[in-house]
């Protein structure tokens, strides 16, 4: 399997928190791999750092054979990587379809166009990037009078809009109904077994993560502590006393949601 | 023999100086902290403040307890009043956008100017020296009053206590708590209201305070409120907004470089401070103290997707176009006149809506575009004997130009203190207009830059102006509709999501100020030649403001928005500016546009139509 993604030594600090420690993982070609961890765990963080918004202490990113690190966000997303957001983040003054147009456009390097209407560029790609996520019957719709749910499936449809080879997805079922997580991982799943697009996605609904990620790694106070097929996970003890926790490690758990804030 | 002496007496005047102004900006930053209101009023209570202290003063048995009493009455009056505004006005109005709250306040500067006009008279007022420190102290061999000596201790002094009720008290910990996240102070049970009218309380009595406190040393005079806020503001930024420290700590600095600034540079130390507070803003956009502001949650309702030019509203614009066309058959050179002046206003508002609007970025300073447009063509007409058309060519270039540097600053900025930025510059560009005499003429300004031969009856005028101010507007239009018009609003609805789509935000807020400023630059120098004339007025603060309030008469979420206020603005203007005290009538109605329509005129017109909509498509089955 080829590598698209390959992360080795990932550090970051905020002052005396360390939040994410020395990092390490590969993400494979057309490979659904999730990250998760308890709260605070530096999930956030972690990923903050690999789509540009945060910069690394130490450590290389590699995406697509070539070094992220230092790279803003826009071109991280120019190289082929998109990404979605754990609180929804659209444009709220604009129509459902016209998110989308804006990433097509950005995509065609039209922004800075001053005399086509922008609304009437790619219309038709934009409405079959809305049917894939089952979206394209409200295409028509203002952005912001869609339900919470609706707003996280048009991200995964403007994250797809260029094409991306990898995709970068920050709790993308959070705050959606139990239905609607299945049916959206479901959709991601069913991207990357038609193959071009691999997935890394951090998840606190432990069902999503065991039933769509071929490999789960998991983050414990800013360090890998496990990785594997979701059985292995499942299996490891350390694993499971994260999870269920012991009494003796609730004291130590002083750094809670400094790293995920 | 060294002038060390010398220095010293100016290093303790600057401390004096510290004081009051440390005193006027605190109450700023106070307010600002908590209520996140930026109130452009606050130079108007410190004018109140040295106002009443000079009549009390006056009114009291003279002696030492007659003068102190006087200056806290006075402090406490104004802080009635602040309170009073808090109560009666702001609260109605705290869930518009932040513009509506900053505009109300700017009303409230014209009303209590004419106030203060209708009781105290133009003349300005020297109030007696404070009973027991009337005399002198030499200290190494240089005499300083004893009631600056006075002063540099109060500053301090007051420093403590505010820091004290701040630290120590129930109520300062609310404050402090409000200032931090109001929301969430808010959500624990804090009576807001109470709270805001309780800091607009304190915040209004330090400033009168100040005032007050200033009557000795200064003649209380109507250009006190205008004059004090600048530096307030400059203060209350360097020192990082709801900071007191830092207020004070920004107040000495500021003061100090008045005091040696005048040494070196007599005419440009106003100049000085703005410089330093654009550089503080650079290297920390919060202020010395202050901290990054949270960001706001629930700004208010979204803006509505865009919508083509179609249909009644193309039909409505098509008409307002043809009339404007025909007007000249009809009016007469008085209404062409006026007409022209609503062309280069509804120019110059739209100009500042599109930063604004689809921005999402607060320019105080947009008039400094607009004079560097009317400056550039005075220049070419008056220096290189340009004609008319070369100068209405190549003005707006001017004027871009100065946008190509303001933007680069300002983009690296957000919120207030992008504001406060805008703000410093206008400042800046206004004293230079102002004092370079040689070159700009300074009070007396540039005259006789009159329209070519062929433009010049009122009548052909119009028709330059019609053609250069609607064009403008509709290059607007097609760029808000645009491809970059949408990058510009997607960057202002989410910067993150714009920036992960591969969208460039800060360089489409650069642009962006570059055609703002060129556009608003045409507008500048569409009005010299329809004036004949320039003076440094027009780039001066109150004319940003003039832009502001068309902007929120309109509506910022409308498009079209900017020419109806221009519109409401120029007319009103017009009839007002007749009466005697305008500026009150001016202020009141403005007052009452923002109480009653707090979505703008177009918007309140826009707020009726979807409503009818509404109803209309419910009552389809």
């Amino acid at each position: 399997m080829t590598t698209v993604m390959k992360v080795s030594g990932l550090s970051k600090h905020f002052g005396g928190v360390r939040a994410v420690q020395d990092v390490s993982f590969e993400l494979g070609e057309n490979q659904l791999l999730a990250l998760i961890g308890p709260n605070g765990a530096g999930k956030t963080t972690c990923f903050n750092m690999l789509t540009g918004q945060l910069k690394s202490d130490s450590g290389s990113i590699l995406m697509l054979g070539k070094e992220m690190t230092g790279l803003k966000p826009r071109q991280i997303w120019r190289l082929g990587v998109a990404r979605t957001f754990q609180i929804t983040e659209t444009f709220a003054s604009m129509t459902v379809s016209e998110n989308v147009q804006m990433a097509l456009m950005s995509h065609e390097r039209e922004m800075f166009g001053f005399w086509a209407r922008a609304k009437d560029r790619y219309v038709p790609d934009a409405l079959e990037l809305l049917m894939q996520v089952d979206m394209a019957d409200q295409a028509r719709r203002p952005c912001a009078e869609l339900a919470y749910g609706d707003l996280k499936r048009l991200e995964l449809a403007v994250a797809l809009a260029h094409s991306p080879r990898i995709l970068l997805m920050d709790e993308p079922t959070a705050g959606m109904a139990p239905g609607e997580r299945k049916s959206l991982m479901a959709l991601v799943a069913g991207l990357v077994g038609k193959g071009g697009v691999s997935v890394l996605f951090t998840e606190h609904d432990m069902d999503i993560v065991f039933g769509h990620a071929e490999k789960v790694m998991v983050l414990d106070q800013g360090e890998l502590v496990a990785a594997g097929t979701p059985a292995e996970v499942r299996a490891n003890p350390l694993v499971q006393e994260i999870y269920l926790g012991q009494p003796a490690r609730i004291d130590q758990s002083g750094d809670e949601g400094a790293a995920d804030a | 023999m060294s002038d060390a002496p010398f220095y010293f007496a100016q290093f303790l005047t600057g401390l004096a100086s510290a004081s009051s102004l440390f005193l006027v900006a605190s109450g700023l930053s106070l307010i600002f902290g908590v209520t996140r209101i930026v109130n452009f009023a606050h130079g108007s209570f410190y004018m109140l403040g040295a106002f009443t202290a000079y009549s009390l003063v006056n009114a009291l048995p003279s002696g030492i307890f007659g003068f102190w009493s006087s200056v806290f009455l006075s402090a406490l009056l104004v802080g009635l009043i602040g309170a009073m505004f808090e109560f009666v006005v702001l609260r109605r109005i705290y869930r518009a956008p932040e513009l509506f709250q900053l505009v109300a306040t700017f009303a409230l500067v014209l009303i209590i100017q004419d106030a203060a006009l209708w009781i105290w008279g133009a003349e300005d007022l020297l109030g007696p020296r404070a009973p027991g420190l009337d005399g002198a102290i030499e200290i190494f061999g240089e005499r300083i009053p004893e009631y600056d000596l006075a002063l540099i201790v109060a500053g301090p002094a007051v420093l403590l206590a505010v820091w004290l009720f701040l630290h120590r008290s129930r109520w300062g910990t609310l404050i402090r708590a409000a200032t931090e996240d109001r929301e969430m102070a808010g959500a624990l049970g804090v009576n807001q209201s109470l709270l805001f009218t309780a800091v607009f309380f304190l915040g209004s009595f330090l400033a009168g305070l100040g005032g007050a406190l200033q009557v000795p040393r200064e003649a209380a005079s109507l250009l006190m409120d205008l004059n004090v806020i600048a530096e307030a503001f400059v203060v209350v930024v360097i020192g990082g907004m709801g900071s007191i420290v830092g207020a004070f700590l920004a107040a000495v600095l500021v003061a100090e470089l008045n005091a040696f600034g005048i040494l070196v540079l007599p005419k440009i130390t106003i100049v000085l401070a703005f410089i330093v507070m654009a550089v503080v803003l650079i290297v920390r956009p919060w202020g010395l103290l202050g901290k990054p502001q949270a960001g706001q949650h629930g700004a208010g309702e979204p803006e509505q997707p865009l919508r083509p030019l179609a249909g009644l509203p193309l039909v409505a614009a098509l008409i307002v176009v043809a009339a404007l066309v025909l007007a000249p058959a009809i009016a007469g050179d008085f209404m062409l006149v006026l007409l022209t002046d609503f062309l280069v206003a509804a120019l110059f508002a739209a100009s500042l809506h599109f930063i604004m609007g689809p921005g999402g970025m607060i320019s105080f300073g947009h008039a400094v575009f607009f004079g560097l447009g009317a400056y550039g063509a005075a220049l070419l007409v008056k220096f290189a004997g340009a004609g008319m058309i070369v100068a209405l060519a190549v003005a707006p270039l001017c004027a871009a130009a100065a946008g190509v540097v303001v933007g680069w600053f300002c983009v690296r900025l957000s919120g207030v203190y992008l504001a406060m930025l805008t703000l410093a510059v206008a400042q800046i560009v206004w004293s230079i207009a102002f004092q370079w005499q040689d070159v700009t003429g300074g009070d007396d300004g540039i005259v006789g830059v009159w329209p070519a031969q062929w433009a010049a009856s009122k009548a052909a005028y119009y028709y330059v102006a019609l053609v250069l101010c609607l064009g403008g507007i509709w290059l607007l239009h097609r760029f808000t509709h645009a491809p970059f018009g949408y990058g510009l609003r997607a960057g202002r609805d989410s910067s993150l999501r714009a920036e992960s789509i591969g969208i460039n935000v800060h360089a489409h807020q650069w642009m962006a100020f570059v055609i703002a400023g060129g556009l608003a630059g045409v507008a500048g120098s569409v009005f010299v030649f329809s004036k004949g004339s320039i003076f440094p007025d027009e780039l001066a603060i109150p004319r940003s403001v003039d832009g502001l309030i068309m902007v929120l008469l309109g509506g910022i979420k409308m498009l079209f928005g900017p020419i109806a206020g221009a519109a409401a603005f120029t007319f009103l203007e017009d009839i007002v500016t007749r009466l005697s005290y305008w500026r009150a009538i001016f202020g009141g109605l403005i007052l009452l546009i923002v109480l009653a329509a707090p979505d703008g005129v177009a918007g309140g017109f826009a707020r009726l139509t979807t409503r009818w909509r509404g109803k209309a498509l419910q009552a389809k089955p």
